[in-house]
């Protein structure tokens, strides 16, 4: 992550900001940034920007955050939503994070099952992480 | 003549009405090397995607059963690229997670029935997709019982899954491992082991030709 | 009998086969006449986010459809996961662009809305009810120690929580009808880790040590699942040296309760009832 902020109304405006709430339906500046999210977060270990971080970094119009593997180990299980006293639903705003970067070609790991898996697993894994 | 106007790759040709895809093909003077097969609507070679004037549709179907119609659009699809790992039917258990190991990318349907709508030979291809991923081989078996390989649901499924690979493998396990055996084969095959048929077949083997032909007009025919 | 529309999915007619057929036979011994979709598909398994991936909720919508052919206006699923696809889609049509969109997709059909989706454990506590519940209960489960565990599905988003999503008691409530000891415990509503069991399993290893560590620590016997996921995570993802905790499916303890055959729970209920009248 950027370790020096820049402000500026470019940022703010950035067309990188709004795809992501048109895609998502959240909007990131209703953000004030009290890492509620993080704190409940149970995956917020494994990741490399915690979820209030991630909502900065599309605050900020930085894309960036599509390079984060963050989104990629959010489990969609909507713990940061229902704890957001700003009516965020952070999941959603993951979502759209992994979605533009699928759609521009960034991708995860790709998904080689190793052993037979529950339908229910798998099909969740490629719906989330492949194109 | 009763004429009709086709664009084969894009290209307009005058045709006479009521010829197959194919024939119209090589009435054009296409000469086909691949694409081409039984000429019969069984071995799935022949694959086309074509539109119809006016039509936003995209239409699949086999160019040996399909009569041209005016102002159709044709491109044929000799070959679908498609995914087959490698497996030994012997190793392999009439399971239900088998399928799926083989072809996890079957969890990828998003049960849009674009398969369906492409099948010439009119099958719930969906389903079948469906039946694959909950495990359910006969059920697999028996609903791509008369797939052709011609592979027009893989070249336009969104999820990428390579059906007719699948079907074959399901069929294969279904007749290896889940169909009921039939025990007057096994019997026949005891009897042939045991000699039965030896002695009329050296018969044969030793008869001259003239012999032969005139036994084999004898024969009786089944009505 | 009452009808209603079921829809399996695939873990009820392959790996959990089981636990379908032991819950199915407890709903026919409360009164219900379940009807299985015909030809139904995938529901997806997770929701789609984001608002313009129209051809997810494809699959989903054409179960809904299937259901208003069959003409019920309910449909039932025993996992979670279901439950949260079908549901949230349910929802998401109720836009009438979004619908007409859709619906040009199942052309001829069309998917009017209105179709409730329901969850095994929202229909035993909103139709069954706790007080029939105990009153049908054949084999009580003797007080066997059961932590109820949610996961996210039924509990969140809030717009689809079927409980309150902080404080839930549906199932403890549920527990304690079929006559256990419901052992509530702080993880029973953080996520299991669902599909990152492919690509991630240290994430949810790390997950389903915590949970298990959890429930074992309120004293229970059995963890109860409501999800064939969270059923496999936390059976097949334990890091070394996790408590040795059984995992039962809720329509297991129902099944078990109501008079139907479930060996998993045989076993358990006969050690609770060796080791409750040892403390007796
Ligand atoms: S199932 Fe697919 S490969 Fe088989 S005949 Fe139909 S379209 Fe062709
Ligand atoms: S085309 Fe592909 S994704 Fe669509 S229903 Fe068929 S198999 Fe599923
Ligand atoms: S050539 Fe064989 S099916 Fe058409």
């Amino acid at each position: 992550m950027a370790s020096e902020l820049r402000l500026s109304r470019a940022g703010l405006e950035a067309p990188f900001a709004r795809r992501v709430e048109e895609l998502s339906g959240e909007n990131p500046y209703a953000c004030y940034q009290c890492g509620k999210c993080s704190a409940g977060c149970p995956f917020a270990d494994h990741m490399d920007a915690l979820p209030n971080q991630v909502l900065r970094l599309v605050q900020l119009g930085d894309e960036s955050a599509l390079s984060l593997s963050a989104p990629w180990v959010c489990a969609s299980c909507h713990a940061c939503g229902v704890r957001c006293p700003k009516g965020v639903d952070i999941a959603r705003t993951m979502e759209a994070l992994r979605v533009l970067a699928l759609r521009k070609g960034i991708t995860p790991a790709p998904v080689r099952p190793d052993r037979p898996y529950p339908q229910i697993a798998l099909i969740g894994a490629y719906r989330k992480l492949t194109p | 003549m009763n004429e009709v106007t086709v664009f084969i790759m894009g290209k307009g040709y005058r045709v006479p009405a009521g010829l197959t895809i194919m024939k119209a093909m090589e009435y054009a003077g296409y000469r086909l090397t691949r694409g081409c097969g039984c000429r019969g609507g069984y071995c799935g070679a022949c694959a086309t995607v074509y539109r119809l004037k006016g039509d936003y549709k995209l239409y699949g179907d086999l160019a040996c059963q399909t009569t041209v119609q005016d102002g159709m659009y044709i491109a044929q699809l000799p070959f679908t690229p498609a995914e087959r790992p490698a497996y030994r039917l012997e190793e392999l258990q009439a399971r239900g997670e088998t399928l799926l190991a083989l072809f996890p990318e079957l969890a990828r349907c998003v049960a849009c029935n674009t398969c369906t709508k492409a099948c010439p030979q009119k099958l719930e291809v969906m389903d079948a997709v469906q039946a694959a991923l909950r495990g359910d081989i006969p059920g697999v078996a028996d609903l791509t019982f008369d797939c052709v390989s011609c592979g027009l649901c893989t070249m336009r499924c969104p999820a990428e899954i390579s059906h007719h690979h699948v079907w074959q493998l399901a069929r294969r396990l279904n007749g290896a491992y889940l169909t009921p055996r039939a025990p007057h084969v096994a019997q026949r095959v005891e009897e042939v082991r045991a000699g039965k048929f030896k002695g009329e077949l050296d018969r044969l083997v030793a008869m001259p030709k003239e012999g032969l032909v005139a036994a084999y007009k004898a024969r009786d025919i089944e009505p | 009998m009452k009808t209603i529309a079921y829809f399996p999915g695939c873990a009820l007619k392959d790996q959990a086969r089981a636990d379908e057929t032991g819950t199915l036979g407890a709903l026919a011994r409360l009164g219900y006449e379940i009807r299985e979709i015909p030809r139904w598909n995938c529901c997806g398994t997770v929701f789609s986010l984001v608002q313009d991936d129209l051809m997810r909720h494809v699959g989903p919508v054409r179960n809904l459809l299937r259901v208003q052919a069959m003409e019920e206006e309910k449909v039932l699923t025993l996992c979670a996961m279901c439950y949260g696809t079908l549901a949230r889609s349910a929802h998401f049509v109720e836009d009438p662009e979004r619908l007409r969109r859709i619906n040009a997709f199942l052309d001829p059909d069309a998917y009017q809305g209105g179709v409730e989706v329901i969850h095994l454990l929202t229909l035993l506590r909103d139709e069954v009810g706790y007080e029939r519940l105990a009153a049908e209960t054949r084999r009580p489960l003797n007080g066997l120690r059961v932590a109820p565990y949610y996961g996210c599905v039924l509990l969140r988003p809030r717009p689809f929580a079927v409980d309150d999503p902080d404080s839930p008691a549906a199932m403890e409530r549920v527990v304690e009808a079929l006559g256990g000891t419901a052992v509530p415990f702080p993880e029973r509503t953080e996520c299991c880790g669902t599909h990152l069991t492919v690509t991630r399993k240290d994430v949810v290893e790390e997950r389903v040590g915590r949970i298990l560590r959890s429930a074992r620590g309120g004293g229970a016997d059995a963890l109860v699942v409501t999800c064939p996921l969270c059923h496999f995570n936390l059976e097949e993802r334990r890091p070394a040296g996790t408590p040795d905790l059984p995992v039962l499916y809720l329509g297991q303890l129902l099944a078990w309760a109501m008079g139907e055959d479930d060996p998993g729970v045989a076993s358990l209920v006969g050690r609770a009832a060796v080791s409750s009248e040892a403390v007796r």
